[in-house]
This record gives C-alpha cells, structure tokens and sequence, in this order.
C-alpha cells in the first residue's frame, strides 16, 4: 500500500472538531502525497467540507496534529494556510466579476513597484505566464464576468497557483461543468500533478474518482474510515465504506397506516431545472427525496408549491386537477413546504411568535381584511403547545428564541394550517442529534394521524430510517423510485450517482 | 419589541427635552395655542411620513411623493379655477385617487418590472414635474384664482383645531389600525422583513409592495390638495426637495430602511421632531440654515442607535442559542 511511497506533503492525524452538540470530527487522517491526487469520499455529512475549513485555517481545530513535511504546523488563519501554500479551490468560485482575470488571481498579493503601488505590467506578465503554464487561453485584460464557468475555474487554479500551493484542494470543481469542460479541467489536474502538486479531490461521481484519482479516503459520520490505492479498490467497495451500516437503531419504529393515493404529480417540467418529475403520494405515506446536492428536489418542490412556474405538468388531489400558481394556492390546497434554510426562509424574527405561526393561516384568523387578534392566540396557543414550545408569552418576537425553539414555531406555523401534504426539505440538517430525534418522532406522529409527508434528504440514514418509499433524483430527473429490500444504502449512492447498473448486479 | 418602545419614549424624551429648552428663554412657544400651531404647520409632513413608513417597511423607497403632492395641487388647483363651485369633498376624493394611481404606477413598476423603487421613484419623480409643467404651462394658480371654499377648508376651526390637524390625527388613527389590525398591516411587516420567509407563507411580495405604493400615493395627494390650499398658491416647484424631509422624519422615527421594523408612533414622533425644531429656530434666533444642519445630525444619531439596537439584540440569540445547546 502507500508505505512504499515516501511521506506525504500534508498530513492530518486525529483531527477533532466539534460545534455545540455534535462532534463534525472525530479523530480523522488524511494524507496527501507530491504529485499525486487522493479523492475524498464521504455522503453528505461526512465531514468533507469541515476538514477543507480545517485545512485552510477557517476552522481551528480542537484536537489531532497537521503535519507539514513532517513538521507539526498550524493555521490560526487562511493567510497562515495560504502562506504555508495550502490552498482551495470551492464549489462555488470565490472571485470578482468586476475586477479583471490578472487583478482576479493576484489580489491581496499584487506584485508592488515603487511607492508601493501595483505594478500592473508585472502583474499582467505574471497572470499569463501562469494562465499560459496551465494551457488556459485566457486574456489578463479581461473582466471575469465575461467568462464562461469553467474559464472562471481556470482562473482560480491560476490563482492558487500564484501562490505558490504545493497542497490543491478541489470540491467538487466539476459540478457546474460540461462534459467538454470537464475533460479539461482533468488535463490540467495532470498537469498540476506533473508539476509536483499535492492534490485532494472531492467529489460524489465515482468515474471521475475513478478517471483521476491515485488515492482515496472514506470518512462516515464524521470518522476516517479507511484509504489505500485507487488501483486496488472497487466502486462496490467504495460506496461499502461510505454507507456502512449502523444506526438505524435510532429511528422511531412505526407501523405505516397507509390509505389511499392523494397526491398524482405527472409531467412536472421547468425549462432549466428538472424534467419529467412524476409521482403518485398516498395517505398516511411518508415518501422520502433522495439525491446529490443540485439534484434538483428542492427546485421541484418550490415549483410544486408555485414559487416557480413550471413549463407543464398536472397535480392531481383526487380526481380533482390543482391549479396552483402561488404559495397561497398550495396553502389552500392543503399542501406546504418547509424550506430547508430556516434562517433565511422560515421564521420572520423581528415579528413575535404568534403573528410567525398565524402567518400563513392569516385566510382564517381574518375577516374582510381585518384580524382576529382573540382567534391568533387561540391558533398560535394551541400548535405551540402541542409542539411543547415553551417561551414567556406568544408576544416574544422569534428572533429571541433558540435555534430549536426557532424550528418549533416554523413547524407549528405549517401545522396550524392544517395541511394534507407537508414537503420537510432537510429537516434535521444543521441541528444536533437530540433535536433530531424529536423531528422524527414527530414525522412519525404526523405521518401516524393520515399526513402525507415528502421529506426532501440527503442523509442516507434518515432517508431509510423514516422513508415508506423513495425516489431518486439525479441531474433534474427521477433516477428511479426504491421500495422495501430495493431500498437498500448501495441502490440509493449507485442511483443517485449515476453508476452503472450492470456492476451492481 | 422593549426595544421598539424604548425608542419611541426616547423621542418623546428628546422632543420635551427640547421644548422644555425653548420654553427656558421663550416661554411663549410652549402655550397650547402655538403647540396647536406647530402640530398642524407639521401635519403635511406627518401623513407624508406615515405612507412613506409603509414603503419603507416593505424595503422601498418612494421618492416621488413630493412630486406627487405638488402633481395633485397643482391639477386640484386648475380644476377649481375652471369649476369653483365643486364640494370640498369631491374634490378631497379626486386628489386622494389620482395620488393613488401614481402611487399605483411605481407600484406597478416596481411589483411586475422588479426595477428597484430606489430607480422607479426617481423617475417618476422627475415625470411628475414635468406634467406639472405641461398642464399648468408654467404658470402659477394664485390665492385670487382660487374659490373661498377651496382655500378655506384646511383652516376650518374644529373644537379648537383646524381641519388640516384633524385630518392628520385621522390619517394617524387609520394607519395606526391598518397597521396593527389588517391582514395588509401584518403583510407589510412580514415581507419587509423576512421577504423569503413571507413569500413561502403565501404572502405575494411584489404585491404587498404595490400596496404600500398605493397608500403613500394616495396621502401624498390627499396633501397636495390640503397644501395648495393652505399656501393659497400652485406652481411647478412647490414642495420641491420636500421628499427628503419625509424620509427623514421616518429615519428619525426609528423606521428601518432595511424594512420590516417601525412604527406608526414613531413615524408622528420623527416628523413632530423635525417640525418643533423647524418652527423653533426662528423664535430662539437661529439661522433657519442651522435647521438642516439639526435634522442631518438628527439622522445620523437616530441611524448610529438603530445599528447598536441592532447589535444588542444580535448578542442576546447568541446568548440564548448557547444555553440552548
């Protein structure tokens, strides 16, 4: 294995982070060697993203050792990483598009001429020299928002390059690329391996892995979980180390009473988001979402709730055909959506929490335009207690609550309105174990008194654990509907993945 | 919501602080006949600042009320040259609808073109007073032009008040109650200050943005009428600059512009300040001049207490979100 290879560039040895109630690592490794890439593995939630945070000094970690050539080392700031030429390339690009591709990759490290000013010519020869090293046909000159996305990935390697890296770090860089671009971008992953860089690759699609990487580690849940050579793993393997198996324990057990079909979406299309979405939902059902970040599912429901227009598509209730063209339609049709980012989406903090939880129910606590102030307490007392919110007085504005209670009063606002299908879009994420529990619990309960849930998730155990049925999307379409023993950790990576079927088998 | 109240009894707090000062060396300014007197020299700008509260609140901006106002006179005022004998009231009913529809075209503007109010407002500010220009041909309407009736009414003495305050106290007491007691009210504060949050409750944004357009179209021409008539005379200028005042009254008031949090209350309260300091300064001999200077400190206080309120309370979820976990 790797002890034939001299020692790695970076290497990172128990490395503990936590954040209040959960623990985001747990005493993980990870090496990376001189001119070789290693993939990072890991389901959403793994801790991917924290050890890049920790590896590039925006996280301080709280335990464990990063050794650099063998010398311990540490990044109290990204200016500490980016010195010791650590740096990351993002998901999502974090550039300029005002300032020119020269100004783009040398900013905060301008080459200075005298009086201390930016030496522009410098600046320019640097940038295409380095653009020219990497076989970037790109003009210093211009403004980066008159580049294409995968121009604009250029210029980000170009600037990590321009300080000098010896560690890249590249998460998921191919998401928003064509097929073209791609390619591309995988030449110069060669290149930079040629010339000596310590490479790390995050990304979900395994022939990509596959196609690229010398190396892999596998975290789950936060914990290493295991690393060798690519040239001796298989994608079975892989997506064994990542799903593993275990805590189903913690998912309350039900005895689904399901009735009959209520919900029959057919056709549901948008131009650029997704195609062809169709689904039938029944009584009782809790139909669980599963995908790749992107995939689609939270776009769809926006558009089912009519947030977004779709081009076509056909929601049935019954024998009846919904036209639902706005949020308030779908209230009114009985249908409502949890957003997933409660902070931005959810609660209104300055109002107090009864006017949050008689919010969308203002159809009923009102007469010709006039509020019922005696009938919005009795609304808001009634789903807060039932929710055991406890807080002083319903006058309390939102934004003085806890986190948790913060969720109970978005929750409660949705119940209050008495819906048939509620749509939970990541229910648990960012909240901690105990928190997460009690969401699940309540699923259960609500899905126990003939409520249709669709829980949007990207964490498998919770999507095996409480979903009665589930469908996959990828890349904007349903990838393929899974229900009792085809509902299994390995059908839920390889469908949403994209990996052939043929292997599975 | 301590904090919201905290702000206006501070108001309250620096506007008798103040007039205790004048009355110090002049007491004649604090008897309740020249209290009356200022209230209602100020109540233009108050039933200017309540509908620009609501837009405001909504995270907009309407900077074409003045225009508006002057717009409106201007057209009441031609009207009643040609038709002198027409009720005060038909007339009152004219100029609260043609506001409103040029509240209602930036209203539109901003809700179906998405063009932000900051943009549509200055426009049709401009637009405005260009129509005044067109219609009234430059001219001036003056005092001998207009009807008796038509002049008149704003300073009609009710138990002691003239008409113009009574009509500001009204405006007060109906945006007091449609703010706190109508879906409308509650809409505007949700989509002001949590628009995603709203737009998944049901609420439709852009709409309840036209909405606050509307209202303050339609005060500023119910003020454009009582204004003309009050000065007695109409011409393309009148009121110029004046929107700048309105908006300040609302900053003062402790009225966001980042939406979703004022008051009524405090909307009266900041244009009542700016009005005790524009009627005071003369009396205690000061250059009106220092006025502006007055009002621009004044906003920049009231702007430095919003962020630190802000700030505190920013600390205080912090505090609760830790013993929480």
């Amino acid at each position: 294995m790797a002890e034939a290879h001299p020692a790695p560039v970076l290497e990172l040895a128990g490395i503990v982070k936590t954040f209040p109630g959960t623990r985001a690592l747990d005493g993980v490794r990870l090496e990376l060697h001189a001119g070789e890439v290693t993939a990072l593995i890991g389901e959403n939630g793994a801790g991917k993203s924290t050890v890049v945070k920790c590896m590039t000094g925006i996280y301080q970690t709280d335990g464990g050792e990063i050794r650099m050539d063998g010398k311990a080392i540490a990044f109290p700031t990204p200016q500490a990483a980016a010195a010791a030429g650590v740096t990351a390339i993002h998901q999502e690009t974090v550039l300029f598009d005002d300032l020119t591709v020269a100004e783009n990759i040398f900013l905060g490290h301008a080459p200075r001429g005298r009086f201390g000013l930016i030496d522009k010519a410098a600046m320019r020869r640097k940038a295409a020299a380095i653009l020219g090293g990497i076989g970037a046909e790109i003009d210093p000159d211009v403004l980066l928002r008159d580049l294409g996305i995968a121009s604009k990935h250029l210029v980000a390697i170009s600037r990590a390059l321009s300080i000098d890296a010896r560690v890249v770090i590249m998460d998921e860089p191919t998401a928003a690329l064509s097929h073209k671009e791609i390619e591309e971008l995988y030449d110069l992953v060669d290149e930079l391996k040629r010339q000596g860089k310590a490479i790390l690759f995050i990304s979900h699609k395994f022939d990509e892995i596959f196609r690229i990487a010398d190396r892999y580690t596998v975290f789950r849940d936060g914990q290493f979980v295991g690393q060798g050579l690519m040239s001796e793993t298989s994608e079975t393997e892989l997506v064994r180390m990542m799903v593993g198996r275990s805590v189903e324990q913690i998912f309350p057990k039900r005895a689904p009473r399901i009735g009959p079909e209520l919900l029959r979406v057919t056709g549901y299309s948008h131009p650029t988001e997704f195609e062809d979405i169709g689904f039938s939902l029944r009584e009782g059902e809790i139909l669980g979402f599963y995908g790749l970040v992107g995939a689609g599912r939270s776009e769809f429901m926006q558009a089912l709730i009519g947030l977004t227009k779709p081009s076509k598509g056909v929601v049935r209730m019954g024998e009846k055909v919904m036209a639902i063209r706005s949020p308030a339609e779908a209230i009114e049709a009985g249908i409502v959506y949890v957003p997933e980012d409660r902070g931005k989406q959810g609660a209104i903090t300055q109002l107090p929490i009864f006017q949050n939880v008689t919010l969308p129910s203002l159809a009923q606590t009102s007469k010709n335009g006039f509020l019922r102030m005696a009938e919005e307490f009795r609304l808001a007392r009634e789903y807060t207690q039932r929710l055991d919110l406890r807080a002083a007085s319903l006058d309390t504005p939102v934004g003085a609550l806890s986190g948790g209670n913060q969720q109970k009063v978005v929750i409660a606002k949705w119940l209050a309105t008495r819906p048939r299908v509620i749509i939970l879009d990541e229910p648990t994420k960012g909240i901690d174990i105990g928190s997460k529990a009690a969401v699940h619990d309540f699923m259960s309960e609500l899905a126990g008194e003939g409520l249709s849930v669709i829980m949007v998730s990207s964490e498998i155990p919770e999507i095996l654990g409480m979903s009665d049925r589930v469908i996959v999307m990828r890349e904007g379409r349903i990838a393929a509907e899974l229900e009792g023993d085809g509902l299994t950790p390995e059908t839920l990576v390889r469908h949403a993945a994209g990996i052939s079927t043929a292997e599975a088998a | 919501m301590s904090i919201l109240k905290h702000r206006e009894t501070l108001l309250v707090a620096v506007i008798a602080a103040l007039l205790a000062l004048i009355a110090s060396r002049f007491p004649g300014f604090v008897t309740p006949r020249n209290l009356a007197a200022v209230f209602t020299d100020t109540a233009p700008l108050m039933i200017l600042a309540l509908g620009q509260m609501a837009v405001i609140l909504t995270r907009c901006i309407d900077l074409s009320v003045a225009a508006n106002l002057a717009l409106t006179g201007m057209t009441v005022a031609l009207l009643n040259t040609v038709a002198p004998d027409l009720p005060v009231v038909v007339t009152l009913v004219l100029a609260i609808g043609l506001g409103a529809v040029m509240g209602a075209v930036n209203g539109i503007l901003v809700w179906k073109l998405e063009i932000p109010s900051i943009v549509v407002t200055l426009g049709t500010m401009t637009i405005f007073r260009g129509i005044i220009f067109l219609i009234s041909d430059g001219q001036w309407v003056n005092a001998h032009e207009m009807s008796a009736g038509f002049t008149g009414f704003p300073r009609i003495e009710i138990l002691g008040l003239p008409v113009l305050a009574w009509i500001a106290i009204l405006a007060i007491a109906v945006m007091a109650l449609v703010m706190s007691r109508t879906v409308l009210g509650r809409a505007i504060f949700a989509a002001g200050s949590n628009p995603h949050a709203a737009a998944y409750t049901g609420i439709d944004v852009g709409r309840t943005q036209f909405a606050a357009f509307v209202i303050s179209g339609a005060l500023a021409g119910l003020t454009g009428y009582l204004w003309i008539a009050r000065y007695a005379v109409a011409y393309v200028d009148i009121a110029g600059g004046f929107e700048l005042d309105v908006v300040a009254a609302c900053v003062i008031g402790g009225i966001s512009i980042a939406g979703g949090v004022g008051t009524v209350a405090g909307a009266v309260l900041g244009a009542l300040f700016l009005g005790v300091i524009k009627n005071a300064l003369p009396v205690v001999d000061v250059s009106p001049f220092w006025q502006l200077a007055i009002s621009g400190a004044a906003i920049l206080i009231a702007v430095a207490f919003n962020a630190r309120a802000g700030r505190r309370q920013g600390r205080v979820i912090l505090k609760s979100a830790e013993q929480a976990a």
